[in-house]
């Protein structure tokens, strides 16, 4: 069975034709070509997939594509990008990205799409969160690179950039305090 | 990897899914699809029909007279139960196994209908609905019915629900007058419970006049605890009672159901059991004397 599903991707309204079985990443990376989301454990445990549906983080594997009809979905890139289009290579950096290159939250840079947009829901929802409560809202994004130690760094750079509205325009290498 | 291939349907009320499930003899109801989805895609499960239940009428709480009583829409996320005030004061103990529940994202989706349905023997809020004597709502074709949360589970995968009944909601009495808790030690790689436990207790002056104590984990379902019960029933907090009543948490527990893979035997997890029956169980007798209850 197919479907003719809407979704408003990073601002872009699409409209694909997907299986009953098309899961929401396979959609979104296969078909439509937005390749923030990566597919990681394929079992909902990794986290890598994670985008935003209608400003809730989940996990892009274990959701139906036709599922998400009519939802709002945004990726790492949705993120970055203010016009909106996203995937585009801008370098139009949001603070949550720009203080995850200031503080290393990163090596492979595969599960980082994922704990981006993990770290965009809590942010939104708590504006200044402590490093045990960082900890937590990331506990379903694997990281096998890094550890998480500047994972957490970068989570909480952002959130004090995002609280004084600084970090926005371009890296400036300095933490506000 | 992907699900076998499949029909999916959206339904948006009860009736609408209860005639797709009568139609479609091997169909499965998605509600939120967190447990459903991933054994389609690892597990083998393959039904032919997938009915995807979007009734809005089955999201969020309902709160009885007085606080006396809530109802919890069986679409109701985990999130939404982590986040929700009003749970916080009639039921916390299901709110406290709400938040334990996955990870944020699985929070954001999983419904706690899709939870009980399921009946996963380590998720959380089985454990929870057994201790706070909840009663689960069914819908069927032939009308609607009640069922006791102890009469509910069945075993790994196996509830009181028939074939072709929907369960619509969980209806939790309020507990004001007591002490909740939920302690967990999550499972290193399923993320769900290696054990988990839920405590509601309530005492006057010091002596406990009820308490409901129930597991996750250990067998092939939740259960509760009667000896662990039994030996806190009208006794005196202190004296090494809690510690005494968590000695019995293996005592009435089938052997032959107890739950082992490789990275926890049996009898590592009864033995785990006790070390979280006594913190749930203090834990919730904490909360009973901060309510000056003791």
């Amino acid at each position: 069975m197919e479907h003719d599903i809407t979704l408003t991707v990073n601002g872009r309204v699409e409209s694909p034709t997907v299986e009953s079985r098309t899961l929401l990443v396979h959609a979104l990376r296969d078909q439509l070509g937005y390749t923030g989301p990566n597919v990681g454990c394929e079992s909902g445990k990794c986290g890598a997939c994670t985008v935003l549906v209608d400003g809730d983080a989940v996990k892009s594997c274990t959701l139906l594509a036709v599922q998400c009809d009519g939802s709002d979905v945004t990726t790492a890139a949705g993120i970055a990008d203010e016009s909106g289009t996203g995937e585009n290579g801008s370098d139009d950096l949001a603070p949550l990205q720009e203080a995850f290159v200031e503080d290393h939250g990163l090596q492979c840079g595969y599960c980082t799409p994922g704990i981006l947009a993990t770290a965009e829901d809590l942010l939104a929802e708590d504006p200044d969160p402590d490093r045990e409560s960082i900890r937590r809202a990331l506990k379903g994004n694997v990281c096998r690179c890094t550890g998480y130690q500047h994972v957490v760094d970068a989570v909480e750079t952002a959130a004090a950039y995002r609280r004084d509205g600084d970090g926005s325009d371009g890296a400036s290498g300095e933490a506000s305090d | 990897m992907f699900p076998a291939r499949f029909d999916y349907y959206r339904a948006e009320s009860v009736d609408e899914a209860l005639a797709l499930l009568a139609d479609h003899d091997d169909a499965e109801l998605l509600a939120g699809g967190h447990s459903l989805v991933p054994a389609m895609k690892n597990d083998g499960r393959e039904p032919s029909v997938v009915v995807d239940l979007d009734d809005d009428d089955l999201r969020g709480l309902d709160l009885g007279a007085g606080g006396t009583s809530v109802t919890v829409g069986a679409l109701t996320t985990y999130a939404d139960l982590a986040e929700d005030d009003r749970l916080a004061q009639v039921a916390p103990v299901v709110q406290s196994a709400a938040r334990e529940v996955g990870d944020r994202q699985i929070r954001n989706r999983g419904t706690i209908g899709g939870n009980l349905a399921e009946a996963h023997p380590a998720a959380d809020p089985p454990a929870a609905v057994l201790a706070a004597d909840a009663t689960v709502l069914v819908q069927g074709r032939d009308g609607s019915r009640r069922i006791p949360a102890g009469e509910f589970f069945e075993g790994q995968g196996q509830t009181a629900l028939t074939d072709g009944e929907i369960l619509t909601g969980v209806e939790v009495p309020g507990q004001q007058e007591v002490g909740t808790a939920y302690r967990r030690r999550t499972h290193p790689a399923t993320g769900y419970a290696l054990v988990g436990v839920a405590a509601v207790v309530s005492a006057v002056q010091g002596t406990v006049l009820d308490a409901r104590v129930a597991a996750t984990g250990v067998v092939d379902r939740a259960v509760r605890l009667s000896a662990v019960e039994d030996e806190l029933l009208g006794s005196s907090v202190g004296d090494g009672l809690i510690e005494r009543a968590a000695g019995k948490a293996g005592d009435g527990l089938d052997e032959e159901r107890l739950r082992s893979d490789p990275q926890a035997s049996g009898e590592f997890r009864v033995s785990l059991l006790e070390t979280y029956v006594e913190r749930a169980v203090s834990d919730a007798v904490d909360a009973a004397e901060s309510d000056g209850m003791f």
